[in-house]
């Protein structure tokens, strides 16, 4: 078995004729928590929809578990899934079910599991991440960071080998957002799971990860484990580390020159 | 000037095209292929009882006020021939070939079908479509068919109970208040129904109704935008949509059934 759970070789990817991603590389590692940091829009999203096999890239490999995605057959590709999961930046509980109905789902649709062995692995799921007394409630009932940790719990009930957590920080409170980052360590290490956290936020990714990757401009700009990374001499990486409003990445989106605009007008 | 419009005219037939194409897909994906009896079953069910039990109030209601005016209306026509022994015969054709099953369809279509496509809209503003696909979970079998086969299901049935509630409404106004006879009122009824010609093809009329209604419902569902702005304008589309589709249609099928 290889020590890489994910590899992505050379991957190209663009909306429309808007280039995304362009000849990039990254790799997993079993085991890890591994993070991707990257400014709002750049891609993140995009980027674990794609390991997911949501979307196709227009060229490169994205090898998951020894399989190369984008080409698996759609019987294949369910099949891979089952063992990976994805927790979304809102969660995305199914609205009309309750907690427990929520994180039984999976299994109900996936083993053959008796009712009273789904309950049993319900509870174990909802208890490791602090809600097994919050089972009887329904999403709408939850606020923002126990929905996410409902979800959560829905994401390792089949057990996956892979968690990608898309932005699990944004919107938390403070007292939430400790309770996720701890989730997300020692829920890595007590279930031996590989987990890739997608997220701007410098502070909590950098105090959890194994291994960053920060994507810039359609690439990985900068890499290695948080010390490393701290002392990268590229000034775009730690433009992005240190929160610098301008610098190497502008704050302005591309404009014609202020002064020749303020002109126009008064012509 | 006109280059642009006609740019934009080619734009919008290449759009509907693609849009039927893909609600092609769709439907394609939701309904071929093995049944899952063992999930399908209590999924459809529940669907049932969304779709078709909490319609039944509207239908209800519609049939028997438009049974009503029917006889109403009719009678003050036939009463002039002295023909009002003919009131049974108008209320149950008129109901059975042309307003039990497009009433029928247009309720349903502001009742159920713009429901649908807002809750399936929400689940994918929401990601849980998005989410359901990255469980292994396809949303078009899980999601998706069971709401078509329940539609597809109670629609007709509905407009069978909307025409039966119809002709009693008749029978209330025409020989409760109005003082038709009874006996004609149903006896003329009897002789002049087909159940081929009349009772049959209004069950064929309101099946593709609900294939066509259900079909929109969900389809602009499925392809909203995923914003509130999105799915505001897709839930009014399905109701637009489907009543000229069905308007459109029952001409067509009238003129296919009774009209040679
Ligand atoms: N469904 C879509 N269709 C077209 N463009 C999209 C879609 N989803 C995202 N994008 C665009 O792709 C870019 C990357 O989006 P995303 O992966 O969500 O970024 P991030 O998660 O890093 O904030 C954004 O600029 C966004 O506008
Ligand atoms: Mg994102």
């Amino acid at each position: 078995m290889s020590d890489v759970l994910v590899d992505i070789q050379n991957l190209s990817f663009s909306r429309g004729d808007r280039p995304i991603y362009r000849d990039m590389n990254m790799q997993v590692i079993r085991g890890k928590v591994t993070a991707i940091m990257g400014p709002s829009g750049i891609g993140k999203t995009t980027l674990l929809r794609l390991i997911g096999g949501q979307l196709k890239p227009d060229s490169g490999k994205i090898v998951f578990d020894g399989l190369n995605i984008p080409t698996l057959s759609r019987a294949e590709l369910y099949q891979a899934r089952k063992k990976m999961s994805m927790l979304f930046q809102s969660g995305a509980l199914f609205t009309e079910m309750s907690v427990f109905d929520n994180v039984a789902f999976p299994l109900r649709e996936h083993t053959r599991l008796p009712e009273a062995l789904i309950r049993l692995v319900v509870l174990m799921k909802l208890e490791s991440v602090g809600l097994r007394g919050a089972r009887d409630l329904m999403p709408a009932e939850l606020s923002g960071g126990m929905a996410r940790r409902a979800a959560l719990a829905r994401a390792i009930a089949l057990d996956p080998e892979l968690i990608m957590y898309d932005e699990p920080f944004a919107g938390q409170d403070p007292i939430s957002m400790g309770v996720i980052v701890r989730l997300i360590r020692e829920l890595n290490n007590a279930l031996g799971l590989t987990s890739v956290v997608v997220s701007h936020d410098v502070t909590e990714v950098m105090s959890i990860a194994d291994y960053v990757y920060v994507v810039a401009d359609k690439t990985v700009i900068g890499q290695g484990t948080p010390e490393q990374l701290r002392a990268d001499p590229s000034p775009l990486v730690q433009q992005f580390l240190k929160g610098e409003a301008d610098g190497a990445v502008p704050f302005h989106y591309k404009a014609a020159a202020y002064e020749d605009e303020l002109m126009e007008l008064t012509k | 000037m006109i280059a642009n419009k006609l740019q934009l005219i080619g734009q919008q037939a290449l759009n509907s095209v693609s849009g039927f194409g893909r609600a092609g897909l769709m439907l394609f994906g939701a309904i071929v292929g093995k049944p899952n009896i063992r999930k399908g079953l209590p999924l459809l069910i529940k669907q049932l009882y969304v779709i078709g039990v909490l319609s039944l109030m509207i239908i209800l209601v519609s049939g028997l006020f438009i049974g009503m005016v029917l006889a109403l209306q009719g009678y003050t026509v036939l009463v002039k021939f002295g023909a009002e022994g003919m009131l049974g015969p108008l209320v149950s054709l008129s109901l059975l070939r042309e307003l039990g099953p497009v009433v029928t369809a247009l309720l349903f279509a502001g009742r159920a079908g713009s429901a649908l496509t807002a809750e399936i809209g929400l689940m994918k503003a929401t990601e849980q479509l998005s989410g359901m696909e990255m469980m292994a979970v396809d949303p078009l079998r899980r999601i998706i068919a069971p709401r078509f086969w329940a539609g597809v299901i109670a629609m007709p049935l509905l407009a069978l109970i909307f025409n039966a509630v119809g002709i009693l409404g008749g029978h209330l106004v025409g020989v409760e208040w109005l003082g038709v006879d009874a006996g004609s009122y149903w006896s003329a009824m009897q002789a002049n129904v087909d159940l081929y010609q009349d009772v049959l093809n209004g069950v064929i009329k309101s099946m593709v109704f609900a294939l066509i209604v259900i079909w929109i419902a969900l389809h602009k569902g499925f392809d909203a935008i995923p914003t509130s702005e999105g799915i505001s304008r897709a839930t009014t589309q399905t109701v637009v949509t489907a009543s000229l589709a069905v308007l459109g249609f029952d001409f067509v099928l009238t003129a296919l059934m009774f009209g040679g």
